[in-house]
């Protein structure tokens, strides 16, 4: 039996762009934030605070920026006069910022001592679960699989020691999962099946698959039989509702492509009609989920 | 308006926006219905989700442009061409390298690098770089009338639009200038490793990081002025007058702060912003009298003609805030469609809307 995911300490939210990924990350971290786990949601956007903010009663939220990072990274790890001479050197930093996968390898670098028990950040009480709200899919998959290529590109040395520590962490499923979401839609759940091809070729497991955005499939077959004979007349609502069903219907079939694979590890969470999705909708959704 | 009006003399079209918002779809109709009015067209999409390949029939689509048969789009009649292809970074980069190199055994060497495997295959933001250097790559020949292009999801639009200026303050910068000094290759990776600043990154690194890195910027560095004409070139092609970006959004809150903060980036930036479009909107629906239903069908039909309601009134809070942000800039409409907009007959729905 895997461990459940509110008892690991690592989870990362992926999934095709559009897809609510961001939305379904802070429903997870809500929801565990609410059961009392100290939890930290971290973005790559690197547009946001690149310190941890407290943004309710035990939810936190970070920034992750490769280049803040990399500098304290530098100083705590490095130290000394290496790690100052480093921080301080522009030409270090374009240089580290230049190499293929560093930026990566740093924010994933982050990422990883946010998790840890013991944490390197001088008085930084730890966190119970880290969700990241990682970048789309195919660029989720590529940041997931850069500590493994980073460890055999420098094969030695402390930056191959820290890959090789990270990648470690990302495949030991009592640590760590992984999320896909999807929406019932070709495109989403083909993504999906293709995320979850790409990362078995990383020996990595989509943990659950959450599909959201799932219209009320609310109309039984004797139901639509009697909508569609009053079809094409004036009644506009008749018309609207057999353009619900079509879509509950198409979804059904979306769906079923996940569960066939899935099985178990795919849930649902149902589309909000709110004209915004506020607090209140946000709840409504981390309530649903299945953990 | 009919998108044909917004791209009336333009060479290069990129669309750009959020994920999920139908940017692939989007750039493939402009380009069937540009081929349709009788112009010989080029799409690239960089997805990763193989999306256009599969809406064209074409299973694979390989780094050079394929001729789509007409055959597979009746109804509609081209008088033009449409080509196809979707972006393979690694292949893009080895022919770049080709074609910019000295020599062939140049090339092979810079090929066979670690460090450029890498750069070439697993690094996110190479699909940036090569969807521009592609770009440079069929608009030079001059032998398609328009380029449509398709974009990486806006958060990387920045690093798209960056790419040129990046590349070429690269390598006019520090990092590269401290691997090419005018000694030897051997000269250059001791002086590598003696230079302060660089053991301290041996150390931190792993050495044979290093030398793989020095190697690297060495093979590059000789290519210096043939990769920065390139990226002025690509600069001046992206502000041209003939070139258009166009942003796609849909009408929902997020895609459309994305859709009004790609827009400022563009006009901040002096590039041709042209317009808007906005797909999957709800079109309102009058009212209709009640059908004469059982009650708790009726209930249930209440129910989706309100949660519609809803859909429509939320688009169109979405459409008013983007119409105020673009200051009269064009804005194009494009209705839901029923079903999954994923086949060739969805594309060709797609394609009316946009050319009506």
């Amino acid at each position: 039996m895997p461990v459940p995911l509110l008892q690991r300490r690592l989870i990362f939210v992926t999934g095709k762009g559009g897809v609510g990924k961001s939305t379904v990350a802070e429903a997870l971290a809500l929801r565990a934030a609410r059961s009392g786990l100290r939890t930290v949601i971290a973005d790559l956007n690197a547009d946001g605070h690149a310190h941890e903010l407290e943004h309710e009663a035990n939810l936190f939220r970070i920034s992750v920026d490769p280049q803040h990072a990399m500098e304290e990274y530098l100083s705590l790890k490095v130290g000394g006069a290496a790690g100052q001479l480093l921080g301080h050197s522009r030409l270090f930093s374009a240089f580290a910022m230049a190499t293929p996968g560093m930026r990566e390898l740093l924010s994933l670098g982050k990422i990883w001592e946010l998790a840890q028990t013991d944490r390197r950040t001088p008085q930084a009480s730890p966190y119970d679960l880290t969700i990241v709200d990682a970048p789309a899919s195919g660029h989720g998959a590529a940041l997931l699989r850069t500590p493994r290529t980073f460890a055999e590109i420098a094969r030695v040395g402390p930056i191959a020691r820290q890959a090789a520590a990270i990648a470690q962490t990302l495949s030991d499923r009592d640590f760590t999962a992984i999320v896909g979401v999807a929406i019932p839609e070709e495109l989403a759940v083909g993504e999906t099946l293709e995320l979850h091809e790409a990362l078995q070729r990383e020996r990595l497991e989509l943990d659950a698959v959450i599909l959201n955005c799932c219209h009320p499939d609310r109309f039984e077959p004797p139901e639509v039989e009697t909508l569609t004979a009053l079809d094409g007349g004036p009644y506009t609502s008749v018309r609207l509702a057999l353009g619900a069903d079509q879509r509950a219907r198409m979804e059904r079939e979306q769906a079923a492509r996940l569960e066939r694979r899935f099985g178990e590890r795919l849930q649902r969470l149902p589309y909000l009609f709110e004209p915004e999705l506020d607090d209140a909708a946000l709840g409504r959704l981390a309530a649903e989920l299945r953990l | 308006m009919s998108i044909a009006e917004l791209l009336e003399g333009k060479r290069v079209v990129i669309c750009a926006g959020a994920g999920g918002v139908g940017k692939t779809t989007t750039a493939a109709a402009i380009a069937l219905g540009m081929a349709a009015r009788g112009s010989k067209v080029a799409v690239v999409t960089i997805d990763p989700a193989r999306r256009l390949a599969s809406a064209l029939g074409l299973g694979e689509l390989d780094n050079q442009p394929r001729l789509i048969d007409p055959a597979r789009l009746a109804p509609l009649e081209l008088e033009g061409e449409l080509w196809a292809m979707m972006l393979d970074p690694k292949r893009t980069f080895d022919e770049l390298i080709d074609a910019v190199a000295p020599s062939a055994q140049r090339a092979q060497e810079i090929k066979g690098n670690r460090i450029y495997r890498q750069l070439s295959t697993a690094v996110a933001g190479s699909q940036e770089f090569t969807a521009i250097a592609k770009l440079h790559e069929l608009t030079s020949t001059g032998e398609y009338d328009l380029v449509v292009l398709d974009t990486p999801p806006s958060r990387n639009a920045l690093d798209f639009l960056d790419a040129p200026a990046r590349l070429e303050s690269f390598l006019e910068g520090g990092a590269l200038k401290a691997f090419l000094r005018p000694t030897g290759m051997g000269m250059r990776v001791l002086a590598l490793s003696t230079a302060p600043v660089l053991a301290a990154l041996r150390r931190v690194t792993g050495i044979d990081l290093v030398a793989d890195l020095s190697t690297f910027f060495t093979l590059l560095g000789t290519m210096t002025e043939s990769f920065d004409r390139r990226a002025r070139q690509v600069d001046r092609l992206l502000h041209s007058p003939t070139s258009g970006f166009l942003v796609i959004s849909s009408p929902q809150p997020r895609p459309t702060e994305e859709a009004i903060w790609f827009r400022g980036t563009l006009v901040q930036g002096g590039l041709p912003f042209t317009g808007a479009v906005v797909n999957r909107v709800h079109p309102a629906v009058e009212p209709g009298p009640p059908a004469p239903l059982p009650p708790a069908l009726g209930a249930k039909v209440a129910q989706a003609a309100h949660e519609y309601a809803a859909l429509v009134a939320r688009d169109a809070t979405s459409i008013e805030r983007l119409q105020r942000a673009l200051e009269g800039a064009p804005l194009l409409l494009v209705p839901e469609l029923s079903g999954d907009v994923h086949d060739l007959s969805g594309l060709l729905q797609i394609r009316e809307q946009l050319f009506r």
